[in-house]
């Protein structure tokens, strides 16, 4: 106990000491989640529409004020032909063209089903299906208000009524914010620690320390508990931000969040770690510590990609990655309120504690 | 074979047919010393001789590829755990922490090597004091000179009162007034019964130890008290028995 006392006593003044990487390990989580928070807005606003109304009737006019009633979408230019659509798309002018023939409003009168056309900028395949859906939930609107007009409808058969629950609005900030604050500790924690072995292989101070009666253990649980209080820091910085400047509701318990939050902290520390004591140098640690963090922990943990729509394989990869049972514990914990999770919180134990076990064993108290 | 008991107390570092190899590289080639309790021992040779790796042995952080080694008694091979806690080490390479002021060195390695922090804080009083360290206890390591450096590297390693002391060429690099005054310190605790088992460069440092071995090319080919190594060469200083024993590196 004296002697991780001693070592964590000694880290805590290397971190002071270093009052740029102490900055750079508190401002850097906090820049990250502001950036990523403002950039990571899947909410589509003021997707700019093109109108080519070969019709110029009241029924087309009637059309566009719906759709631009929302707010979601704006007219953003009025063409007059075809061969002015694809130069539009290339100076970005707009993301979709929607085009009422000539014959539109006739049509409406005449024929059992009137078309109009809308395209789309398909670069952007996600915005482009965003507009799809929305332009889709235009026309259906109007086709109930002609349908009740015309044939004195007031009930359809079939009403979809849906209620989104625990994020009402569908913000996505609400959804991304947990994503971010997993990601963003997962990293630097995973980053803090992987040099704290590295760099004093480095500096020729571990040969130092191997020839005390110090065991691994000692060295490995001394040197995470300094790097515990920066990374508790970090975790409520990144939540109060979210909750303060994206707006993120807290309907569950904080208790709840730091306890969970402070496991998932140990397992990111101790990966750093175990990194740390296998690597030969500080540059070699940061590399491997990001590598092994970021992608997974974005790509596959559920952050933006739902695990269900990944292959199988994937969503069996997914299932060791610390963040994916993190990700939806806190979520769950923010926008459900619901607190107690015993078998993904029994899984981040078990993880955290494989990893320090491992550190520990893979930590050498030999030269060789 | 020599019996693999250890007879004596009064024998601090025994090595028999000690050998390391790296690969195909032999560091250390089998050899063997005593090492008498309170000695000034000389571990001399060229770079590259295999002092280093010897030590290290010695020390229980590195595996030994054949031989056997018992340091205050314990053996290298079965414990090495249990060898730390009875010796001090000081490495060539200046190795203690320079963002931490001189007392935080020593109260860090009196906590690592499991002291009581009064304790630590006595013997570190005691220390600087010794060291002439006092007024500069709560500089920044990292901002003096070589010669503080290296003396209080050697009080870290003597905090806990270590029953032998490898020093790997604590000396180079300082001044001769600095070599002089840190001897002077080596001296003090060899009287204390610490055995010290030390390596240098400087032929000069040689004349001051007890006695001495010339290693080359991982083997031991001189040992004897430096009088009677000169003696035996018909030679003046150990400079001269240095090149008489050591052979040219042809290139």
């Amino acid at each position: 106990m004296k002697r991780i006392l001693a070592i964590a006593r000694k880290e805590f003044l290397h971190i002071l000491r270093d009052p740029r990487s102490l900055a750079v390990s508190i401002l850097m989580p906090l820049m990250m989640v502001l950036l990523y928070g403002f950039a990571i807005d899947m909410d589509l606003k003021n997707i700019r529409v093109g109108v080519l109304d070969f019709n110029r009737s009241a029924e087309s006019r009637s059309f566009i004020n719906e759709m631009v009633s929302s707010g979601f979408i704006v007219e953003s230019a009025r063409l007059s032909n075809r061969k002015e659509i694809e130069p539009g798309f290339r100076q970005n002018k707009y993301r979709a063209v929607i085009i009422f023939p000539a014959d539109f409003s006739l049509s409406l009168v005449k024929d059992p089903v009137t078309q109009i056309q809308i395209i789309l900028d398909g670069a952007d395949g996600t915005s482009a299906a965003t507009v799809a859906n929305y332009l889709n939930a235009v026309t259906s609107r109007i086709n109930l208000s002609y349908a009740k007009e015309d044939f004195g409808l007031d009930i359809l058969p079939i009403e979809t009524r849906t209620r989104v629950l625990f994020n009402p609005e569908l913000r996505s900030a609400h959804f991304i914010v947990p994503g971010l604050a997993a990601l963003i500790m997962m990293m630097i924690c995973a980053l803090l620690t992987s040099i704290a072995i590295a760099r004093e292989k480095e500096t020729g101070t571990m040969e130092q320390i191997l020839t005390t009666p110090v065991v691994a253990p000692q060295v490995i649980i001394g040197k995470i508990f300094p790097y515990m209080v920066i990374a508790a820091l970090d975790a409520t910085l990144i939540f109060l931000v979210g909750k303060f400047v994206f707006g993120v509701p807290m309907n569950g318990s904080w208790f709840a969040l730091a306890g969970y939050s402070l496991i998932f902290i140990l397992i990111a520390l101790s990966l750093g770690l175990l990194i740390s004591s296998v690597a030969k140098t500080q540059q070699v640690a940061l590399i491997a510590a990001l590598m092994i963090t970021l992608l997974p922990t974005l790509l596959l943990s559920g952050f933006i990609f739902p695990i269900a729509s990944m292959p199988a394989v994937l969503q069996y990869v997914s299932r060791v990655i610390p963040a994916t049972y993190y990700l939806e514990i806190i979520r769950g914990i923010i926008l459900k309120g619901v607190n107690w999770y015993p078998r993904m919180g029994g899984i981040l134990t078990g993880m955290s504690l494989f990893l320090i076990i491992l550190a520990i064993k893979r930590f050498k108290t030999r030269l060789d | 074979m020599a019996s693999l008991e250890q007879n004596t107390d009064n024998t601090a570092v025994l090595i028999q047919n000690l050998t390391r190899k790296f690969g195909k590289f032999v560091a250390v080639d089998n050899i063997n010393l005593t090492v008498s309790r309170g000695e000034i021992f000389g571990f001399l040779g060229a770079n590259g001789a295999g002092k280093t790796t010897a030590i290290r042995m010695l020390c229980g952080i590195l595996r030994s590829s054949g031989g056997n080694a018992w340091v205050a008694g314990i053996d290298i091979n079965k414990k090495p755990e249990l060898v730390k806690r009875k010796i001090g080490y000081m490495s060539q390479k200046f190795s203690l922490y320079n963002d931490l002021t001189i007392s935080e060195n020593l109260t860090f390695y009196g906590g690592i090597y499991g002291l009581k922090r009064k304790v630590i804080s006595q013997r570190s009083r005691d220390l600087l004091d010794r060291l002439k360290l006092v007024g500069f206890r709560n500089r920044m390591t990292g901002a003096l000179p070589l010669g503080y450096k290296q003396r209080l590297a050697l009080g870290c390693s003597v905090l806990h009162r270590p029953r032998v002391l490898f020093l790997d060429e604590p000396t180079g690099g300082v001044d001769p007034v600095a070599r002089r005054e840190f001897w002077d310190l080596i001296y003090e605790l060899s009287d204390q019964g610490t055995t010290i088992f030390v390596t240098t460069h400087y032929m000069d440092e040689a004349e001051y130890c007890n006695r001495v071995s010339i290693m080359d090319q991982g083997r031991i080919i001189a040992l004897g008290k430096p009088t009677e190594l000169k003696q035996e060469h018909n030679v003046k200083t150990m400079q001269e028995v240095f090149f008489d024993v050591v052979q040219p590196v042809i290139t």
